[in-house]
């Protein structure tokens, strides 16, 4: 059974369609990055997933079931830019949220979910700053306060609308090895991801959108050339690791093999 | 007066006493659920539902006839929800901005409402009287009965923001995560909009439709320079507010001709003031001693390499200098000699004549340190 089965997904907003007829199966275990160009729908396909925008048309199902069956099964992580970082809270506070699903009405965190929160905090690196004022923060530390309240949901699916956005280098490399932690644990992660460079590097499925869904399926088969042409426009400049390459050079062996496959059948 | 005679009147006057209570409820519960209006950034909606409350009370008096302050608020209450609801929801169904939907209700309600006060002035009806009191608020007329109102509603709205606190905060801070988690944040949000409405709605009797929005912003923006914990912004408001009102029905009762609502909103005004001046962290004046402070750090440390530079020119490090050469390597900067008396008190440098300074082997050894 696939972690997540979109169909027919459309959303319009002022009868624009942002998101057209988009179907999706992730199964589940897999690291998956959903690519395309700025206003291609990645968010929009993420907060319809999660019901935050109300779709047209179109079912989305969790482990075979409907999202608001299952809302235990998934976490949701914001963009960092769309909370305001000058609210009067703390770190743990903020990683506590992610339980307030659990908590259920009127009732209030306690000691064990203190705990958790702590946690979830050590598992990004966060522990020693639980009582630190939000606003105190870096950019980097807001998105590991974000995951660590998405891990303390102790899901099984997760999705994030970029977590790499505006982090350096070294927090991106704790990121990337958190949802590959994730990954191994058999969860299932999807990330509106913006670095097509590192695609190949740090998923194994990707999907590529522009309002309509190019393809989608394991990195190797669909992160070609030809796709990424389609859903960029056929103006998209690529990359490489070697340096500034007129083709998009796949930057894995696996994908280059690929690449040369499907180029010979 | 003096002091400890205003405090007898405050205990045994009927008049005073009841208007300070009721101005001190409306206080508290403004602060409270203002200090939500002020983090949603919906800092105006005070403005647009007292103003929009007007018609309310108006319709509610040409309705019932009646002026017993129960039916004008409920009318006030009325009219102040539907505009709320209205503004929320242009908001969300057309592309018309919170500003402009806010502009656009307050206008519209609070111009209907004075036509309906200028044609029931114009009635031939003597009884019609005193409902412009409603504009800037008349403390004085209120009565027991109401105040005891006041403070059964004030005490529910306070009840169910306790109660909701959780679910209150994280529609504050992240409402879509709410969503996601599987919270109603909408009828939250009309929920925590109608408790907003309450209390404004409470106020306009004392303070009136045209300033009751100093009492939803004033008291929570002040709490905010103290603290870093929504709990401790909501109470500390509560407590402004609670101040401010008290204050101001105890100055305008002892001098004579001073309205209360204005008065109140005044006293409130100078928590703002003095709260954005002198709170710790983020006061203003806190903010300029510490940049002064740092400045003037910087600038001995400056003036120290300049003597340092100056000394490894020569075969002692002891080689006085003089002032006018290290003045005219700072060029700028100014507070040399400050610097210099500075650094001579933690014995960094020393005065070996009035013009001239020199290093000490302490102050060698402090600038190769700051220069590594």
């Amino acid at each position: 059974m696939p972690a997540i089965e979109v169909t027919d997904l459309t959303v319009a907003y002022q009868h624009r369609p942002v998101l057209w007829d988009v179907d999706l199966n992730v199964p589940p275990g897999v690291l998956m990055a959903i690519v395309g160009p700025n206003g291609a729908g990645k968010t929009t396909l993420i907060k319809a997933m999660l019901g935050l925008v109300r779709a047209a048309a179109g079912q989305v199902l969790i482990y075979g079931r409907p999202y608001a069956e299952q809302r235990r099964l998934v976490a949701y992580v914001p963009q960092r830019g769309s909370v305001d970082w000058d609210f009067p809270t703390n770190v743990l506070d903020v990683v506590m949220m992610g339980l307030y699903g659990t908590l259920g009405w009127i009732r209030r965190p306690g000691r064990r979910e203190q705990a958790r929160a702590l946690e979830a905090l050590g598992k990004v690196g966060m522990q020693s700053f639980a009582d630190r004022q939000i606003s105190q923060l870096s950019g980097g530390q807001q998105q590991r306060v974000f995951l660590a309240r998405a891990l303390v949901q102790d899901a099984q699916v997760y999705l994030m609308d970029e977590p790499f956005q505006g982090v350096d280098a070294t927090t991106e490399r704790a990121i990337v090895q958190l949802l590959q932690d994730l990954r191994a644990a058999g969860k299932t992660v999807v990330v509106v991801h913006h670095d097509l460079q590192t695609v190949p590097e740090y998923f194994d499925w990707v999907t590529l959108m522009n309002v309509r869904r190019i393809a989608s399926g394991p990195v190797a088969e669909v992160f070609t050339q030809q796709n990424l042409r389609l859903a960029y426009g056929g103006r998209v400049a690529f990359l490489s690791r070697d340096g500034y390459a007129e083709e998009p050079a796949p930057t894995t062996d696996r994908a280059a093999e690929s690449v040369a496959a499907s180029g010979e059948g | 007066m003096d002091l400890v005679g205003l405090l007898k009147e405050l205990l045994f006057d009927y008049t005073l006493r009841t208007v300070a209570l009721g101005a001190g409820t409306l206080g508290v519960v403004s602060g409270a659920l203002g200090s939500y209006a002020v983090l949603r950034k919906q800092s105006l909606l005070g403005d647009a539902t007292s103003h929009a409350a007007l018609p309310g009370i108006a319709l509610a008096f040409l309705l019932t006839g009646s002026k017993a302050p129960p039916i004008l608020v409920l009318g006030a209450a009325a009219a102040g929800w539907i505009a709320t609801l209205l503004m929320m929801s242009i908001v969300r169904t057309t592309r018309i901005k919170d500003d402009s939907a806010l502009g656009m209700v307050l206008s519209v309600f609070f111009g209907f409402g004075l036509v309906l006060l200028t044609f029931i002035q114009k009635m031939p009806d003597a009884s019609q009287a005193g409902l412009e009191k409603f504009l800037f608020g008349q403390a004085a007329t209120t009565l027991e009965r109401d105040v005891m109102t006041m403070i059964a509603l004030s005490a529910l709205v306070l009840v169910t923001m306790v109660a909701f606190w959780k679910e209150f905060k994280l529609l504050s801070f992240d409402p879509d995560f709410g969503a996601s988690l599987g919270f109603p944040v909408r009828l939250l949000d009309v929920l925590l909009t109608t408790l907003i409405v309450v209390a404004i709605v409470l106020g306009l009797q004392t303070v009136g439709v045209v300033l009751m929005s100093a009492m939803v912003v004033a008291p929570a923006a002040a709490a905010r320079q103290w603290t870093d914990r929504l709990g401790g912004m909501v109470g500390l408001a509560a407590l402004f507010g609670a101040l401010a009102g008290v204050s101001g029905a105890m100055i305008s009762s002892s001098a004579a001709r001073l309205p209360t609502g204005p008065t109140i909103v005044l006293c409130v005004s100078a928590i703002v003031l003095f709260s954005l001046l002198l709170a710790p962290n983020r006061g203003l004046l806190w903010n300029w001693v510490r940049h002064q402070r740092n400045r003037r750090r910087l600038q001995m440390a400056a003036v120290l390499a300049d003597l340092y530079t100056l000394a490894s020119q020569h075969e002692t490090v002891e080689h006085a200098h003089s002032i006018t050469v290290l003045r005219a390597m700072s060029a700028g900067r100014g507070g040399v000699e400050y610097s210099l008396k500075e650094l001579a008190a933690r014995g960094l440098v020393r005065q070996v004549s009035p013009a001239d300074w020199a290093l000490t082997p302490e102050g060698q050894e402090e600038a190769e340190r700051l220069s590594k």
